[in-house]
């Protein structure tokens, strides 16, 4: 055990060195293959030249490699496996995109996305805002937003049996220890096994990804909301604004920018949500998405690339819009530097 | 500032944010807090009440076994059997008893159980009991079995702890996240700190369209590159004869799935820099190398903790990339994908799932309240910034 981290931390090493070496060696080369003490002066200004075009490439260069290899590539890759058979050998045209507009399971993966889609950016969002709009206003406001920002720290799966255990139904005559069904019981009410509960089930694995998120919408939010100069508020103050118009007529109008940030990150993350649905349900009880089916068919009955791709293409699909609206805005930013 | 401070500090609407604010953090904290807390009970008591009575003791029912017959005393006109249920388990009381397993709370502690057949029991508070019979109790009156309800006081145990780090394999689990995690996290600082600079401070043809390219594959799913890498690792695995599934596999698959944002943070950091800085030290003579390693690399030092921390996050956390490329063997499961798999073997030892997901969300926690200020500003960089 002890040699394995020790391993571990020997890789870190040897990777540094790889790394810093690869770098240096690289620069020595290139400085002592394009000479610019010795020789003529044309010579010497042509080797700067083409040392200047060269060493970016060097810089860049692994970096560059490792984009190309895991992510680039494999866009490609998996747009041409969706029109191949499972096993990726044998071209069948748009049959696997058939087989989705058809599959039961795809169906409803598409739906719960949907609902998950209109659901959790919308609360993560609105409860980031209220929260850190109350914690501004509060002398003990950071500590509750470190409390509520916490959950960001805790993996999803760790996120999951923290609420399964909330969720956890005992049957016959047991003392319910789920808080929920504890809670059911205690005004009347019947426990239930509530992830098993069809269509609502959906809401119980979202409040999850919700309790994650919100911190993370609150702190930008936050953020943003200090920036909101103090004179349009006071401005507002004396002109008999109460609070509640302060907060939809003055401040949401002034971090909307942020608010759209917020929403797209949040709206990736919800597209590429599985750990929960994995860890809770496995796509039980009518809760499948995307993601889970997607990672089901990479597997099921020894895999099936194509159906898979079409399932990651479609979640592709989805974050396109969004993809070319940050590029866009990056643009932007990079023609006003 | 001060008098949008006053605004809301008027009266009973200052109030209310304090108690909806201190609603919210109780919220946020008890699914938290009940993990906590139950992963350090006994099992016993673990299943038979909620953990949020963990404080005030429980009680629950068991089956015990009255004396022999060759142990009765005649007293007067009746036969007695006595002893103690609880046999010398110190702090607990018995609260009811019953002789049914339908009705095992049917007689308050200290009252007379009457049986019929001139047969009755007694059993007090404190265990002790008395049965009694108004005859000679024969061969077959022996060992009866009755239900006590025995109250227990609280109790906390460090044994989860101790059965899930070694014999849940949780443990090794924790080595191994360790050990994919710690490369992980360092190998795609370096790497993506040059490129960083390179698109900040170097002139060269295609510079804007690179920056492109990297906020556009910030969001590409992961789910996209699944497929097909884990035909070409499993295909280079055949090539060498090697398996593969390979923690190197997966420091680079992690590195890679890292290096889009890593380097957008970075840049957005290093383009930063005071151009004064790096143009004086041009002129001074100094190469790109020497400007990145000797000026730059300790200036963004900041920006590298952040996505340090972001990265350490994201990989100890990680499930899908690690069964995927690590596996879901014993000997290679991380810690949450052991976690994943003890909800299914498990799914009902709520003191083994507690204690192991304590183990795996414990070392994040620390990282998180101990580096909160780096997070927080490379979130703020990381989408903030031009919004």
């Amino acid at each position: 055990m002890l040699s394995q981290i020790v391993s571990a931390l020997g890789v870190v090493v040897v990777a540094v060195f790889a790394c810093s070496g690869y770098f240096y060696f690289s620069n020595k080369i290139l400085d002592w293959s394009l000479p610019v003490k010795d020789g003529d002066i044309h010579s010497a200004a042509r080797n700067l030249n083409r040392r200047a075009m060269i060493r970016p490439w060097l810089f860049i260069g692994p970096a560059l490699f490792l984009l190309v290899v895991y992510l680039v590539y494999p866009v490609v890759a998996t747009l041409i496996l969706s029109f191949y058979d499972r096993s990726g050998e044998k071209f069948v045209g748009f049959a696997n995109y058939q087989w989705a507009l058809t599959d039961r399971e795809f169906r409803q993966s598409i739906f719960n996305n949907i609902l998950w889609l209109a659901v959790v950016p919308a609360a993560c969002t609105f409860f980031g805002l209220v929260i850190a709009v109350m914690t501004d206003r509060i002398w003990w406001g950071n500590i509750a937003k470190s409390i509520v920002f916490m959950p960001m720290a805790i993996s999803f799966v760790g996120a999951s049996v923290i609420w399964k255990f909330i969720y956890e139904y005992r049957g016959g005559n047991d003392v319910q220890i789920g808080l929920l069904n504890s809670i059911v019981q205690l005004f009347g009410g019947t426990p239930q096994v509530w992830i098993s509960v069809p269509f609502w089930n959906n809401f119980f694995l979202m409040i999850i990804l919700i309790w994650i998120q919100t911190g993370f919408a609150m702190v930008i939010l936050s953020a943003a909301l200090r920036g909101i100069p103090e004179e349009t508020i006071e401005a507002a103050v004396i002109d008999g604004a109460n609070g509640w118009q302060i907060f939809w007529r003055i401040m949401v109008p002034q971090v909307w920018g942020t608010i759209a940030v917020v929403w797209t990150t949040i709206t990736i993350l919800v597209l590429k949500v599985f750990d929960i649905v994995l860890t809770i349900t496995n796509g039980q009880w009518n809760t499948m998405v995307l993601a889970n089916l997607m990672f089901n068919w990479l597997f099921r009955g020894g895999g099936d690339s194509g159906r898979s791709a079409v399932i990651a293409l479609i979640i592709m699909l989805a974050v396109t819009p969004i993809m070319v609206w940050n590029v866009r805005r990056a643009n932007r930013e990079l023609g006003g530097h | 500032m001060t008098l949008t401070r006053d605004f809301f500090k008027i009266g009973p609407a200052r109030l209310f944010v304090h108690f909806v604010v201190l609603v919210i953090v109780i919220v946020w904290l008890i699914p938290t807090l009940g993990i906590f807390i139950s992963a350090l009970r006994d099992k016993d008591q673990l299943v038979v009440s909620g953990w949020w009575t963990a404080f005030a003791g429980s009680s629950r029912t068991v089956a015990v076994r009255l004396g022999q017959p060759d142990q009765q005393k005649q007293e007067g006109a009746v036969y007695v059997i006595s002893g103690n249920v609880l046999e010398g388990q110190q702090g607990r009381s018995i609260r009811a008893f019953g002789t049914r397993v339908q009705q095992p709370s049917a007689y308050k502690a200290g009252e007379t159980a009457d049986l019929g057949d001139g047969v009755s029991l007694t059993i007090s508070d404190d265990g002790n009991y008395r049965y009694m019979k108004n005859a000679a109790f024969g061969p077959d009156d022996g060992g009866r079995r009755v239900y006590v309800s025995v109250a227990t006081p609280p109790e906390f145990t460090l044994q989860n702890y101790k059965t899930v780090l070694t014999g849940e394999g949780i443990g090794q689990s924790f080595i191994n996240s360790l050990t994919v995690t710690i490369p992980a996290t360092i190998i795609p600082i370096l790497i993506a700190a040059f490129a960083a600079y390179a698109l900040s401070w170097m002139e060269f043809p295609g510079r804007a369209l690179l920056i492109a390219l990297v906020v556009g594959l910030i969001v590409v799913p992961l789910q996209m590159s699944l497929i097909p890498l884990l035909r070409l690792y499993n295909g280079i695995g055949s090539l060498l004869d090697a398996p593969s599934k390979t923690y190197p596999g997966i420091w680079f698959a992690h590195t890679a799935f890292g290096m889009p944002l890593a380097i957008y943070l970075l840049r957005a950091y290093i383009a930063g820099l005071p151009k004064e800085i790096i143009e004086s030290a041009r002129v001074d003579g100094a190469s790109d190398f020497e400007i990145f390693t000797r000026i730059v690399l300790p200036l963004s030092f900041p920006a590298l903790a952040s996505f340090a921390i972001f990265q350490f996050l994201w990989v100890w956390n990680d499930l899908l990339v690690a069964m995927v490329f690590l596996g879901t063997d014993r000997d290679h499961l991380v810690l949450t994908g052991a976690l994943n798999a003890l909800l299914g073997s498990r799914g009902g030892n709520w003191e083994i799932l507690t204690a192991s997901a304590f183990v795996t969300i414990v070392v994040p926690l620390l990282v998180f309240f101990g580096l909160q200020r780096y997070l927080v500003r490379g979130l703020l960089a990381g989408s903030v910034k031009g919004g």
